[in-house]
C-alpha cells in the first residue's frame, strides 16, 4: 500500500468524474430538488419535514454512491483496466481506498449542497448541530460506496448492477424507520433492521434533531456505520482477484 | 541468466476444457519472440500465465528467474492486452500520467511514453475520441513508461496503418538492442518475419519453436504464409523443427 498511489488512483477517479459533467450535475442536483418538492409536500407540517428531510439527507447520497460506486467499479472490470492495474505494482487495498476517498469527495460535496439548502433555504430545524448532520450524511455517503464497490463483484453487466439498487438499498430503506418505528415492528422485521447498517444512519440523524448536544447513541451509530464501511471495503478487497480461472 | 522466459509442463483448463496441454519452451532475454497462431488456439491464455493472471492447473513458468505473477515482477514486467485497457474517460496524457503514478514515476514519464507513440497530437483528447488505432497506443503507450525487462503484448499492431506498423516494430527491435525481451502476439504473417524466433502453438499444443527461417525451411515453404498454413493445418513437416525443438 502506497499513499502515493491512493492519492494518485483517487484523483483518477474524480477526474474520470470532472469529464462527465452531466453525472457532476446530477449528483449535485438531484437531491437538492427531492428535498425542495419534500419541503412543499409538508407545507403545512414543519415538524414532519424536519423528521423526514432529515432522514431523506442520509438516504439519497448513500444511494447515489452506491449506483456510481457499482457501476464505476463495474466498469473497471468489464473494461480490463482492473485486471492491468492488478498487474501494476499497485496494491488492492491502494484501488479500494483510492475509490473511497474520490466518491467521499463527491458525497461530502454533494451533501453539503444538499445540507446546505436544506437548512438554510427549506428551513430545515434540528435540535442539534448541523455539522454532525454533515458528518453522518458523508459517513454514510462512504457506507453506500463500499457496499456499492463490493455488490459490484457480483454484477455481469451495468444492467446488472443498477439491480442491485433496489435489491441493497430499498429494503433499508423501508425498514429504517422511516414509515414505520422500529420498535413497532414484528419481532424477525426488526431482527432484520437490526442487522441493516442504514438503521443506525438514521437514528444517528433522529438523535442530531432531538437532542441539542451529540449523545453517546450517536457515536454509537457513526461508530456502527463506519465499522460496516470496513468491512464492506475489506469484503471488496476479498473480490479483487489477482489470478482468474 | 539469459532466459527470460522459463516454461514446463503448463497445463491450463478454462470454462472447464483444457486451454493448454503441457506446453515446454524458453525465451532467451533481449529477443522478440512472435506467438503466432489460430483464434482460440490459446495464445493470450498463454501471456496471461506469463504475466500471472491465469490460473494454471500443472506445471511452472518462471519469469525473470521469479515465479510468474511475483510480486516484484510487477515493477518488471509490461503487459499490453488485447482489447486496449486504458480509461476512456480520459485524456491520453491522463491515462498514461496516472500510470506513471503507479510505478512512482513523475509526470514526465508518462509524457514521454505518449510522445514515444507518436500520439503527441491527440494527447489532450479523451480515449473514447480516439480511432482504434490510436487507443491501442495509448494502451501501449501505459506500458511502456515504465520501462519494464520483458513486455508481453498481444496483438500490438491490429488496426495499425503500414506506417504505424513499421514505425512500431522498429521501436520493438530497438528496445530489445536495450536488452528488453518481448513476447509478441500476431496474426500478421509479414510481421512475424521480424521477430527473431517464432513459437506457433496450434489446439493449445506448441507445433514449431525456431528462427522464421527455420520454421519456413521445415515446412518446406518459401514464405511464412503457407508454412503457418501447411504446419497449423497439421501437414507433415520436415525432420528441422524436430530437431530444433
Amino acid at each position: 500500500m502506497s499513499v502515493q498511489v491512493t492519492l494518485a488512483t483517487a484523483a483518477r477517479i474524480l477526474r474520470q468524474l470532472r469529464h462527465d459533467r452531466r453525472t457532476v450535475a446530477l449528483i449535485l442536483v438531484v437531491p437538492t430538488l427531492l428535498l425542495t418538492l419534500l419541503r412543499f409536500m409538508f407545507d403545512a407540517q414543519p415538524a414532519t419535514f424536519d423528521r423526514i428531510a432529515l432522514v431523506m439527507l442520509g438516504v439519497f447520497p448513500f444511494t447515489m454512491m452506491f449506483l456510481l460506486t457499482s457501476v464505476a467499479m463495474l466498469r473497471e472490470r468489464t473494461s480490463g483496466t482492473l485486471e492491468r492495474l492488478l498487474t501494476t505494482p499497485i496494491g488492492k487495498l491502494d484501488i479500494l481506498l483510492g475509490y473511497g476517498l474520490a466518491f467521499a469527495v463527491a458525497a461530502a460535496l454533494q451533501a453539503a449542497v444538499a445540507s446546505a439548502l436544506a437548512f438554510w433555504l427549506l428551513g430545515l430545524d434540528t435540535t442539534g448541530n448541523p455539522w454532525l448532520v454533515g458528518v453522518i450524511v458523508v459517513g454514510n455517503a462512504v457506507l453506500g460506496m463500499a457496499l456499492g464497490l463490493f455488490v459490484s463483484a457480483f454484477a455481469r453487466s451495468e444492467f446488472q448492477a443498477v439491480q442491485f439498487m433496489p435489491a441493497v438499498v430499498l429494503p433499508q430503506v423501508l425498514l429504517c424507520g422511516l414509515f414505520v418505528p422500529r420498535e413497532q415492528m414484528v419481532g424477525w422485521l426488526q431482527a432484520i433492521s437490526d442487522v441493516l447498517p442504514m438503521s443506525y444512519a438514521v437514528e444517528a440523524l433522529t438523535e442530531v434533531g432531538a437532542n441539542a448536544a451529540a449523545t453517546s447513541l450517536m457515536w454509537r451509530d457513526l461508530a456502527i456505520i463506519v465499522a460496516a464501511a470496513v468491512i464492506a471495503l475489506m469484503l471488496g478487497a476479498a473480490t479483487l482477484r489477482r489470478r482468474s480461472p | 541468466m539469459d532466459t527470460a522466459i522459463e516454461v514446463h509442463g503448463l497445463v491450463v483448463d478454462r470454462g472447464g476444457r483444457p486451454v493448454l496441454h503441457g506446453l515446454d519452451f524458453a525465451v532467451r532475454r533481449g529477443s522478440v519472440t512472435g506467438l503466432l497462431g489460430p483464434n482460440g488456439s490459446g495464445k493470450t491464455t498463454l501471456m496471461r500465465c506469463v504475466v500471472g493472471v491465469q490460473k494454471v492447473r500443472a506445471g511452472t513458468v518462471t519469469v525473470l528467474g521469479e515465479p510468474a505473477g511475483a510480486p516484484a515482477l510487477r515493477q518488471r514486467v509490461g503487459y499490453v492486452t488485447q482489447a486496449p485497457s486504458v480509461y476512456a474517460d480520459l485524456t491520453v496524457r491522463e491515462n498514461a500520467r496516472y500510470f506513471a503514478a503507479l510505478y512512482r514515476l513523475p509526470r514526465s514519464a508518462g509524457d514521454e511514453a505518449v510522445r514515444d507513440v507518436g500520439l503527441s497530437d491527440v494527447a489532450g483528447q479523451l480515449v473514447t475520441a480516439l480511432s482504434g488505432g490510436e487507443r491501442a497506443r495509448a494502451s501501449l503507450a501505459c506500458a511502456l513508461l515504465s520501462r519494464p525487462e520483458l513486455l508481453v503484448l498481444d496483438e500490438p499492431t491490429v488496426g495499425q496503418d503500414p506506417v504505424v506498423r513499421q514505425d512500431l516494430w522498429r521501436r520493438f527491435h530497438a528496445l530489445a538492442e536495450s536488452g528488453t525481451t518481448l513476447l509478441v502476439s500476431s496474426h500478421v504473417l509479414d510481421e512475424a518475419g521480424r521477430c527473431d524466433r517464432l513459437l506457433l502453438i496450434r489446439d493449445g499444443r506448441l507445433v514449431a519453436d525456431d528462427t522464421p527461417d527455420a520454421v519456413r525451411r521445415a515446412a518446406g515453404a518459401s514464405d511464412l504464409e503457407t508454412a503457418f498454413l501447411r504446419i497449423v493445418q497439421g501437414e507433415p513437416r520436415g525432420p528441422q523443427t524436430r530437431e530444433a525443438v
